[in-house]
Parts: structure tokens; sequence; C-alpha cells
């Protein structure tokens, strides 16, 4: 078991970013202590195919009571890979989100918005042998939060992949094409460097378009890559 | 060709329903769970308990924490987790926004030292509002001063900090446990490590 190649930090975003206010209390402020990636870094847990249940990569349909939910549906398709391109397989991916009209079911989201009772917006899709996956879903609304005076959440939904080493572990967000509030989003704008921020935007794709049913959108994903061994060409 | 990585995002404050349903009480199943050791699984059964506490002291009750750790014998889990598991699984997940005091509480087992280690660990990973980017420590005993000593990566830290990597045993009724509060800031901020 070969270990990772370090972070690339110039691809994330600060502990501390200030316009994004309440990094400032919660951020380390200490540099990190480097660690030479051992087998504790580089083994992670794997999941069976079985942990994704049936319509858990369908939030249209995960949580249905009485209806379809209101809302645009959409399709995600995505590759996960590494730096050096290669598929990252049988990966578990969790994603969630705000409803159509930018309300979470989460209990202490106060937006004066309403909930969808046919909406849960939690759900998980694993990577093929490929890594390439697919989730159905409610295109999500944007929601305000208490940043600033007229902040506003882009459109966007929250995924955690694990890849395959505790070290690759990810939380992200994917956005969409074309948002007005990206350029305002102190979140989005958290990672300095511009090409690194645009791969957070999915790309829309009539090809993975379905005709009468779902707007595409492909959002490919690339974690750590391996660190190559002298066997290795 | 190579491709830049994926840049991290704050898990945000609404996270409970998608990773943390069955604790916060969702309509939803769970891949993980607080219990990162089964009654069946081998080894001495603690507990671990901690609070994560902001630049200004006060406990955060939208954190997540997830840990990941060997088993008894100090080997990582290569067989799939399962929360249906009753033994050993490896990896647990606990947010602080269910605990009147803002804990998070792991039922687990004591991991034996890991092949390439001088001293048993957990490897803890921090999730919150306010991060966009996740933090990674790791979980030493404070009963195991020899083996402690002898760690390279301890010796590496600075000595005022190496406390903060330490988790404090206490036997209580309920069996052992072990304290490991989390201090993202101040003169007592954990050493978090660039995985
Ligand atoms: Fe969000």
């Amino acid at each position: 078991m070969s270990g990772f190649k370090p972070r690339d930090w110039s691809s994330h975003a600060p502990y501390i970013a200030p316009d994004y206010k309440s990094t400032i209390l919660r951020g380390p402020t200490k540099p990190l202590m480097s660690l030479s990636g051992g087998i504790s870094e580089a083994s992670g847990p794997v999941f069976a195919r079985a942990a994704v249940r049936d319509l858990d990569w369908d939030l249209t349909r995960n949580g249905r009571v009485n209806g379809e939910p209101i809302g645009e549906r959409i399709v995600v398709h995505g590759k996960v890979m590494d730096g050096d391109g290669r598929p990252v397989p049988h990966t578990l991916i969790e994603v969630w989100q705000a409803n159509a009209a930018g309300r979470y079911v989460h209990k202490v989201d106060q937006h004066d918005a309403p909930l969808d009772p046919n909406f849960r917006g939690s759900g998980r899709c694993m990577s093929d042998e490929n890594g390439n996956y697919v989730f159905y879903t409610i295109k999500p609304g944007a929601y305000p939060w208490g940043n600033h005076f007229n902040a506003w959440r882009p459109n966007h939904i929250h995924l955690s992949l694990f890849g395959p080493g505790f070290a690759t572990r990810l939380v992200t967000q994917m956005y969409f094409p074309g948002d007005p509030l990206l350029a305002l989003d102190p979140i989005f704008l958290g990672t300095p460097d511009e090409a690194a921020r645009n791969r957070l935007i999915s790309k829309f794709s009539i090809d993975k378009t379905e005709e009468g049913f779902a707007l595409g959108y492909q959002f490919d994903i690339v974690l750590r890559g391996r660190l190559a061994t002298p066997m290795e060409d | 060709m190579t491709y830049g990585e994926t840049p991290s995002q704050t898990v945000g404050p609404y996270f409970a329903y998608g990773l943390t349903p069955g604790q916060y009480g969702y309509d939803f199943s769970d891949i993980a769970n607080h219990i990162v050791a089964g009654p069946d699984a081998k080894g001495e059964h603690i507990r671990i308990i901690g609070q994560v506490l902001d630049g200004e002291g006060m406990p955060v009750s939208d954190a997540m924490i997830e840990i990941w750790q060997a088993d008894h014998e100090g080997v990582y889990r290569t067989e799939p987790v399962s929360i249906e598991n009753a033994g050993f699984r490896g990896l647990g997940r606990c947010g602080t926004g269910t605990d009147a005091q803002n804990r998070f509480v792991f039922e687990t087992i004591k991991p034996g030292c890991v092949v390439d280690a001088t001293a048993p660990f957990i490897n803890v990973t921090v999730f919150m509002r306010g991060m966009l980017v996740h933090a990674f420590t790791r979980l030493y005993f404070d009963d195991e001063a020899a083996a402690n000593a002898r760690c390279p990566v301890l010796q590496s830290v600075p000595a005022d900090r190496r406390d903060t990597l330490i988790a404090k045993r206490a036997d209580t009724a309920t069996g052992p446990e072990y304290c490991f509060d989390i201090h993202m800031q101040g003169n007592r901020e954990t050493v978090f490590f660039d995985v």
C-alpha cells in the first residue's frame, strides 16, 4: 500500500478566510505539523455496494410521501479520479442539499421558505469500476445566510467522499454554471485560486440530459493521487 | 496529463440528515455512527468523549467528528464497514449537536499498535461550519506513557503542545472513558497534521 501525494494547498482554502466570518474563531491558527505517510493515512474505510440502498441515488424518489417533489429534475454524472487521471472505483459518495425553494430539512434551518413533504434532500451513490457515478435530484434553490447583509448561498449540492485512503477524504460542494451568486459567495471564493475554485462548478451537458425528464450536469471530482513507487513505470 | 484537486468546502451547518441521520432522528439509513466497535469486538472496550471548542472556548454545536482506527491487534479493517456489524467496524462518526453539552461520544475498543508506529493511536478528522478544509489530528492514550515517549510523531511535536494529543483516562462505573477535547484555537490549540 503506497501513500498519497501531499495535499496541494494551492487548490484549497486557508483555514482562516475572514470574509467567511465563522472561520475566524474556528480555523486552526498554528501551522500544521507534517506527518509522513504511513499505513494509517494510506488505509481507509471501504463500503460494500449494499451500503447504497434501493433509492438512495435518486433524491427525486427517496423522500416521497404522497407525490413528487417540486422543482427542476436534474441528473448529475461525474467521474471520481486522482490527480493522474486514474479512476477511483467503488468509492462512496454522500450527498445532501436544500430543496427547490432553498430550504433544508434540517431542524435548525429557520429560512422562511417551504419544506417539500416529498423531498428529504439526502442520498448516496457509489462510483463504478471506472470511477463513474450518477444520482438524480431536484435542482436546489439559493438560500440566505447570516454571514453579511443580503448574503445568499449560490445553488449547491454538498458531497462527501472517502476515496481510497484516510488521507483522500473530501467534503466539497458542487455549484451550477452561470450562477450570479458565485462571484459574491465567501465560501466559493474562499478558495483563492480561480482555476481551482472553478473546478467546483459543474458543466451543463445536453448529452447527459434525459429527453422529457431531467437536465444533465457533469461534475468530475479529483482526489489526491498516490505517490509513485520506484517499481512503477 | 495531471488534474488539479477538487477544492474542499465546508460541511456547513446542515449535514446531519445526510451524514448522521440516525443520531439526529432523520428517516435515512446510516453508513457509520458512534459505535466503532460493537459488543462482539475483541479488545478493551472504552468510551471516548470530548468537546470541540472554538477560539473563545465555546463548545461547537455543529461539528462532526470521524474516527478511523485499527483493531485490538493494530490492524486496519480492509473488509467493508457496516453498521450491522456487531464486532469491530473501525470507522466512527458523531455530530456534536445532540448532546446537552455538545460532546461527541464514541463506543470503541483501545486499538493495538500498528506495525509502523510505536504507540497506539486513533485517527481523528474534524469537520464543521466555518472550516473550509477538514482538520486531521491523532488521539493518543495517557496510560501509554512509555510507548508515547518512544513515538516519533509525538516527539516531533513541541513538548508544550504534546498534551493536546493525549486523551485522559478515567475509570467509571460504566467502564473506561477517555476525555479528548479538541481546541481549534488558543493557547491549548490542538496539534493538527498535514496528512
Ligand atoms: Fe448548503
